[in-house]
């Protein structure tokens, strides 16, 4: 495999020639993770941009969906579960680890299914609190199938292809790297509708080759104009996705509109419980306890940039938080906290511009 | 959270297997695939298997590679 990225790179030089500038944009944390990684930018020619867009599931969460659960952690008596970097990530300098510290049951899940698996053995009620987009609904749409009694669901889960429509209208992205793990379970067939925009698009896999393979696709065709939707992940991705996870996700889910970090409401974005599983919904059942809930802002944000490196705008560098008041160590921003947000990317591997 | 990882599987208990993941061995559901077997290989996130990769599919990639490195 040694010669082929040195292959594809004299390849990506050839082809960017005639361009002044081209913007590429990722919209898989993941990709940043091997971008940084494997340094690729810098294998990359000046004028061929890369930049990371919304692909991380627990940096576009916004602050009143961490708040919500927050207040039902103080309000009720629950075993909540949930993702270990979920758990990380603060509002006003608190986080679930803090709430876990101060004697409430938060635990931490590897799975949906280790959720379900608490809630078999015991009495209280158990409220896991889902995120991730398209790649991961499919699990926490098999559990409620499964749920006993006492165990809910805080749906903060989000469809990835109605944030990629909110994006490319008015874009100035070039050509998008599409996330792998999402188009398995929506296939090929789900970014059919984009190609109207007219910005080429390659669903990449997570190798450096997969990376660099994709850019040089989208360079040939933003110099042509066509092909608009091409398939570089042929290994893992079929046209059609994965049938049987894009039913169970239909049955269990409906869409509504939902508000991203730094992207503002995205209509139909948001995988709320649907109406044949909304007992399973816990801001349904904790219905009393979210009345008296009032969204607040967390000014230790106030100068943190997650929702404009979400949307490609800054680099982490850019921000003046980053690696001063904002580390890994102690987060402020959801991006410095997630394995697959940029900040804590750029932070593990040194920038990468 | 996107991550998945491939696995192989080891044994099926329906709507369970044993994969082995990078030599882990861990329990995983299946039933969102079609005739998965042992020797299968799976992409597992979060405890689900969400795919099935097959050996020919990998050697696709390669092939896809040669393309357009020759064009």
């Amino acid at each position: 495999m040694g010669g082929v990225v040195e292959r594809i790179v004299q390849k990506i030089r050839e082809e960017s020639k005639e361009f002044e500038e081209v913007k590429i944009m990722h919209l898989c944390g993941t990709h940043e993770d091997t971008v940084s990684r494997y340094n690729i930018r810098s294998l990359l020619p000046e004028n061929v941009k890369l930049l990371a867009g919304p692909g991380c599931p627990v940096c576009i969460i916004p602050d009143e969906d961490l708040q919500k659960v927050f207040h039902l952690l103080e309000k009720e008596d629950v075993i909540l579960t949930t993702f270990g970097d979920m758990a990380r990530v603060p509002f006003e300098g608190k986080s679930l680890f803090h709430y876990r510290a101060k004697g409430k049951d938060v635990r931490i899940v590897y799975s949906v299914f280790d959720a379900l698996e608490i809630a078999k053995n015991e009495s209280k009620n158990v409220v896991f609190f889902a995120i991730g987009f398209e790649t991961t609904m499919p699990s926490t749409a098999v559990a409620v199938k499964e749920a006993p009694e006492n165990f809910f669901i805080f749906s903060a889960h989000r469809f990835f292809v109605p944030a990629m429509e909110a994006l490319m209208p008015n874009s100035e992205i070039d050509g998008y790297i599409n996330p792998g793990h999402v188009s398995t379970i929506v296939g090929v067939v789900a970014y059919e509708n984009l190609t109207k925009y007219g910005i080429p698009m390659v669903i990449s896999g997570f190798e450096p080759e997969d990376v660099l393979l994709s850019i040089l696709m989208l360079l040939k065709a933003i110099k042509n104009r066509e092909p608009l939707l091409m398939n570089e992940y042929v290994r893992a991705v079929k046209y059609e996705g994965n049938v049987k996870a894009k039913e169970v996700m239909k049955e269990v889910f409906e869409a509504e509109d939902g508000s991203w970090r730094g992207l503002g409401v995205i209509p139909n974005s948001k995988a709320s419980l649907s109406k044949a599983y909304e007992d399973r919904d816990a801001e349904k059942f904790f219905e009393d306890v979210f009345e008296d809930f009032v969204p607040k802002e967390d000014k230790r944000k106030r100068n943190c940039l997650c929702g404009e490196i979400l949307k490609g705008k800054a680099f982490p560098t850019d921000c003046k938080l980053f690696m001063k008041a904002c580390t890994p160590r102690d987060p402020i921003g959801s991006c410095m906290v997630s394995f697959e947000g940029t900040c804590n990317i750029w932070a593990k591997y040194g920038k990468s511009l | 959270m996107c991550l998945a990882i491939p696995a192989k599987v080891l044994e099926i208990d329906y709507p369970f297997a044993t994969v082995s993941l990078g030599g882990a061995k861990r329990k995983v559901r299946v039933d969102l695939l079609e005739e998965v077997k042992p020797g299968d290989y799976v992409l597992v996130h979060v405890g689900l298997a969400i795919q099935k990769v097959s050996e020919e599919e990998v050697r696709e990639i390669e092939r896809l590679w040669e393309e357009l490195l020759r064009e």
